[in-house]
């Protein structure tokens, strides 16, 4: 009893009364839905790590905001971040002079710039692999669409000098491992320097003009749309500019890579014929309706969503109400910047009554389309872009 | 109606009206003697957080098994279930291993993998005993390539 009045740092009153394996309220774990500001329909995947997920009907904003965001993190959320003394330090073998910066110096030293970036868990959809891939069993909802403001990594990249044989930026952050191993990194991802050198690709300190929430990276996250959201690192205190591909935690093995050939389901896969994510693929969701609605025969149904097309753009929108035997074309929203996801409405009718699904297939500016059906089997079960499926019954 | 009737109905209307005009002030003069009371008795009573509160509330069993379930973790009670306990949910959660479903080949691989990368220890015997558990207990789900869509809350679509 005196060791938890010590851990809570006041007397337990009445604690008499306590029964002895009874853990009290101030020290069990908290709730990550109100600590974190999350909608209390977001799902729940595991609470250590913290991994967290919309449903489609979330997203329908146009820009996602915080409560809605999914959660994906591969060690323990970090605290008492001092953001007056953070720093970060632009190192390795490429760097033409190692350089650290305090938060106050990037803000006031470069330019600020502010997108809608679109970010999506690698493993977004790995719920439906067969056989089931080893990870946290995302469904449709590890994605987003936020605004960051921040200052491009380039410009800062520029400033400390990047020599010519420099391959790959990876990121350092303060979040602890699972086991508590001060040696370990939880995750230290990155990007070749063609993807580091976008206009988009920003050190962000703001989301949605706000401070960055503690979840999502405060007080500095890399974020780079488009590609796996793992490459967006959170709690960034350094860059190193490699002259070789970063081979951090992650980076390596079965982590957000892919067979470079395709392979039957199941197939055992040698790393050295494994390849990195680069892009991720042509997608979309139905965020209006919620599956489920049920509505009088005669009535006409307006349906809503986002689409998006990793580094690529969305240039078609169609749904379907016969599986997929036929499509009608919706009408999309042009991008508010590149790698910002897109908007489609359709109004649609049903000849009769029944049970549908409505299908929805974006397809990009290469004339890549979603798949109706799972897409190729992979280790670890990413990239499913599968067409988004709701269910409607007309009366 | 006569006039004498309705003035009986007026007076006994009358009367209900005073007798719970008494009951509510008799009401007000308890509940402000036992405020009253509370106060001198601990000058905080109504300000103070109730820490009572914490003794009250339900205590967790670390052992405690309800409809089949540990409820610490959610796993489901079975041969093995405390050898899992014990080994598995120290840096990760119960949720990492229900979520996944994987034969005893791909079970002993990631036990290799935590093993040379993510600081579990030898298990020894207990290796057989939990990849056991899971694979009896969250057996792989044969799914195809597309299921169907299932678990639908229908709902009536508001205009």
């Amino acid at each position: 009893m005196g060791y938890f009045a010590l851990l809570l740092g006041t007397d337990i009153v009445f604690g008499e009364h306590m029964s002895a394996d009874y853990l009290p309220l101030g020290l069990q774990a908290p709730d990550p839905f109100e600590l974190y500001n999350k909608n209390k329909e977001m799902v729940l995947l595991n609470d250590r790590p913290l991994n967290m997920e919309a449903q489609a009907h979330l997203l329908d904003d146009d820009i996602t905001p915080e409560s809605k965001m999914f959660i994906r993190n591969n060690g323990l959320v970090p605290e008492n971040i001092k953001p007056l003394t953070w720093t970060l330090t632009i190192d390795g073998e490429s760097v033409r002079k190692k350089k650290t910066y305090t938060l106050e110096e990037l803000k006031s030293k470069f330019k600020h710039h502010t997108y809608q970036l679109t970010l999506e868990c690698g493993g977004n959809g790995r719920s439906e692999f067969d056989p089931p891939a080893k990870g946290n069993q995302w469904t449709i909802g590890a994605v987003h669409c936020a605004e960051w403001t921040g200052v491009r990594l380039r410009d800062v990249l520029e400033d400390a000098g990047v020599k010519n044989d420099a391959v790959y930026i990876g990121y350092h952050a303060i979040d602890e491992h699972l086991s508590h191993d001060p040696d370990k990194e939880p995750i230290s991802r990155g990007c070749p320097m063609s993807k580091a050198f976008q206009d988009e690709t920003l050190l962000a300190f703001q989301m949605n003009g706000k401070d960055i929430p503690l979840a999502h990276g405060f007080p500095l996250r890399l974020v780079a749309g488009g590609w796996p959201a793992s490459v967006s690192g959170k709690w960034i205190n350094r860059i190193s500019i490699r002259n070789k591909v970063h081979d951090g935690t992650k980076m390596k093995g079965s982590a957000y890579r892919v067979p470079c050939e395709p392979v039957a389901p199941g197939k055992k896969v040698k790393d050295e014929n494994m390849c990195i994510i680069e892009s991720m693929p042509v997608k979309s969701l139905i965020t209006y309706p919620k599956t489920g609605a049920m509505l009088s025969k005669g009535k006409s149904l307006k349906i809503r969503g986002h689409a998006w097309a990793g580094e690529s753009e969305v240039t078609k929108m169609e749904y379907s109400i016969d599986f997929g035997a036929t499509w009608k074309s919706c009408r999309l929203s042009e991008p508010a910047n590149r790698l910002a996801w897109q908007h489609f409405d359709a109004e649609i009718r049903f000849p009769k009554s029944g049970y549908y699904e409505i299908w929805a297939k974006a397809t990009d500016a290469e004339g890549t389309a979603q798949p109706m059906v799972l897409p190729g089997w992979n280790p670890k079960g990413y990239l499913n872009n599968a067409c988004h499926r709701i269910a409607v019954k007309i009366k | 109606m006569e006039p004498t009737t309705q003035s009986n109905e007026e007076e006994r209307a009358r009367n209900r009206i005073y007798s719970l005009i008494n009951v509510v002030v008799a009401l007000a003069f308890i509940l402000s003697a036992a405020v009253l009371i509370a106060l001198i008795l601990r000058p905080g009573f109504f300000t103070e957080q109730p820490s009572s509160a914490i003794a009250e509330t339900e205590p967790i069993d670390r052992d405690l098994i309800e409809n089949g379930i540990h409820v610490r973790t959610g796993l489901i009670d079975a041969e093995g279930l405390m050898t899992v306990v014990n080994n598995c949910t120290n840096c990760h959660s119960a949720k990492l291993l229900t979520q996944n479903r994987m034969s005893a080949d791909r079970w002993n691989e990631t036990i290799l993998w935590m093993q040379q990368t993510q600081n579990l220890w030898e298990l020894g015997s207990n290796q057989e005993v939990i990849v056991n558990y899971l694979v009896t207990n969250y057996p792989p789900k044969k799914k195809g390539r597309r299921m169907i869509l299932s678990d639908i809350e229908w709902y009536e679509l508001e205009d």
